[in-house]
């Protein structure tokens, strides 16, 4: 076989000659190029967007909430029941071999003050263990003790929202604000989670210690009542074994017969979000699978073309043919130039399609992300598309016989 | 041993009821160094002997050998080997790669015999040069007069070095000054470099250039005989 850039430059040569017709041919797969990294972006940016959602919830989360109750024959709604503690919560963290962290939550909202501003936010009583579920840090200060949760010390780590709107530029560690009007030293600020897949503001929100919101905030029915456990799985895969291990062990603490229906409801948050991911990953590929037939459709236009073109230089076949072109030189000249359309195509393809996901982002506002995976499988396929549509051309000429080459007029 | 062999070669072409018997019979010898011209009428079956023992078609029957080797059993691609390095082409339409520089037409065959492209280069324009093209290495056919298209073809049949040049009607397309000119280009090629020359031609003007004159008629050799030059 004659070498790739001799052949390349015949290649290149034929196809200048013909310049409208190798661009419109070209501009085929440039198309199909654009439109599958344009759909994989678009895709790819989606479940991107959904797995920083679940990062921001914290990973591998169960919550446990109080069952319905029935009062007079109405059903309330779920979690209306008081029937969890923080003994239950103490039990699941000590018991579960699949936990690795528990926060009982004890949660409301409520007006808070400092100085001349005053601000409505939610707060979450809880333990130390909260930053760990939820997988959150802290941007300044300290978190809360267990000797604080001990002693319903008055003392609160806040969210950025709240932190922005009572201090504005101002440094809030060892501030005092006024919760319900009882005075809590604020100690920490909590990093900034942005908004929850609802749209809800994740940092819109103050939290105490458990203790202290049950007794000096929000009361409660029994000592010791929480409003919900959030339990952290030691990892993704012991996330149904820690569902399991909580949900017997519970059933058991509640004194529930085997016929009895749970007062309390596990909620796998984690597993939700991951089936919202898994769908936009079958978003993702219908999409590309869509994008792709006009990619195939490109190929054909390249096949078409080359099979024009292969009858057009039947003489100049013929004339390689007698002075010595062999079976394969003719074959490797004609897919060299059908992989020179796709892959220039390609090229020009994916620098039209990561402009176009750029726009996209900037004027739509859908989040895209071009992945390099995405612009190295657009530009192998578009490869492939030459050499598999080049190939029937090429071959077709290679079977030519020299002397009817040479005669074909 | 002769370089050119041929016994009881035939060509039947299967076209319309009965079929064309384009050759019948040919046995002929020719050896290293001679200049030879096939002569006959249209259809009598020169064109098709050159172009079976040009390794360019096969023969229905009878056999072929160039230098010793059977043609008959060789696939494609060793045919292609063949015409690549002992066989150069002439033809009567030229038969050069438009919109190609004649240094790169004259280059084709070397490229399929995997000479690196600098030594490519020197050989084709050093081919150019002996026939006469100084200067005009870079035009394209279409910039060229018939004689000297017809020029870088011959370029194009020698640079290879093969020992054997077939030239099918080269004159056809040209005047008679031109014709005589290229003609004499072949004789003294013959002369200088024993390179054996087999011509196909229908003009006796043109015949008479060479040393031995194989008449063709209805695809059978009538006569074969040497040109006595006066």
């Amino acid at each position: 076989m004659i070498s790739i850039l001799s052949t390349l430059r015949i290649a290149l040569r034929a196809l200048w000659v013909n310049k409208m017709r190798s661009s419109l041919t070209m501009l085929g797969i440039i198309i199909g190029v654009s439109a599958v990294i344009i759909m994989l972006a678009v895709g790819t940016g989606a479940s991107q967007k959904i797995s920083e959602q679940i990062s921001s919830i914290g990973s591998n989360l169960l919550i446990v909430v109080p069952g319905s109750s029935t009062q007079g024959g109405i059903r309330m709604g779920g979690g209306s029941q008081s029937t969890l503690t923080k003994d239950d919560a103490d039990a699941i963290q000590k018991e579960c071999s699949s936990v690795s962290v528990v926060a009982p939550m004890h949660n409301g909202s409520a007006q808070v003050v400092y100085g001349n501003q005053n601000w409505s936010t939610s707060i979450q009583g809880t333990t130390p263990g909260i930053l760990e579920v939820k997988d959150c840090g802290l941007t300044a200060g300290r978190n809360m003790t267990d000797q604080d949760v001990r002693n319903a010390n008055k003392v609160c780590l806040l969210g950025q929202t709240v932190v922005d709107n009572l201090f504005g530029s101002m440094d809030p560690i060892g501030q005092i604000i006024r919760i319900k009007k009882i005075p809590f030293m604020v100690i920490g600020v909590l990093e900034s989670k942005g908004q929850s897949l609802v749209g809800q503001d994740q940092d819109d929100t103050i939290i105490i210690p458990l203790t202290t919101a049950q007794k000096k905030i929000f009361g409660t029915t029994f000592p010791g009542m929480v409003r919900s456990i959030m339990v952290k799985a030691k990892s993704a895969e012991d996330l149904t074994i820690a569902e399991r291990q909580v949900n017997d062990l519970l059933r058991q603490r509640h004194r529930m017969g085997p016929t009895k229906e749970d007062d309390f409801t596990v909620r796998n948050l984690t597993q939700m979000l991951q089936m919202a991911e898994t769908a936009t990953n079958i978003m993702t590929l219908l999409l590309g699978a869509i994008a792709s037939v006009s990619l195939l459709v490109g190929g054909i236009g390249i096949m078409n073309i080359m099979l024009v073109s292969v009858t057009e230089r039947t003489r100049e076949i013929g004339i390689r043919m007698a002075v010595g072109a062999k079976t394969w030189d003719i074959r490797v000249q004609f897919i060299i130039e059908a992989l020179t359309l796709s892959l220039i195509g390609g090229i020009v393809g994916i620098i039209i399609g990561a402009g176009g996901s750029a726009i996209l982002s900037a004027v739509v506002g859908w989040p895209t992300v071009v992945s390099p995976l995405s612009i190295l499988l657009s530009f192998g396929f578009s490869g492939l598309v030459g050499i598999f549509f080049g190939f029937y051309p090429a071959y077709k000429a290679s079977l030519l016989n020299p002397i009817d080459a040479l005669r074909f007029e | 041993m002769a370089l050119i062999e041929t016994q009881k070669l035939a060509k039947f072409y299967d076209v319309g009821e009965e079929g064309v018997q384009a050759l019948a019979d040919v046995s002929v010898k020719i050896d290293h160094g001679e200049f030879v011209a096939i002569m006959g009428h249209s259809g009598s079956g020169k064109s098709t002997f050159m172009n079976i023992i040009g390794c360019l078609d096969q023969p229905t029957s009878g056999q072929y050998l160039l230098d010793g080797t059977n043609i008959g059993g060789l696939s494609r691609d060793e045919l292609a080997k063949i015409r690549n390095q002992k066989i150069g082409f002439v033809f009567q339409g030229f038969n050069l790669l438009s919109r190609t520089s004649a240094v790169e037409n004259v280059e084709i065959p070397l490229l399929y015999n995997h000479i690196p492209a600098k030594e490519r280069k020197r050989r084709s324009l050093l081919a150019l040069k002996t026939l006469g093209l100084e200067g005009r290495e870079y035009h394209h056919p279409n910039q060229l007069s018939g004689g000297q298209q017809q020029r870088v073809a011959i370029a194009r049949a020698l640079v290879n070095e093969a020992p054997i040049l077939m030239a099918d009607e080269p004159t056809g397309n040209l005047d008679t000054k031109t014709s005589i000119e290229i003609m004499e280009l072949l004789v003294q090629l013959n002369r200088d470099t024993h390179t054996t020359i087999i011509l196909v031609t229908h003009e006796p003007d043109i015949a008479a250039f060479s040393k031995r004159i194989i008449q063709f008629t209805d695809g059978r050799v009538i006569s074969d005989k040497e040109v006595i030059k006066s």
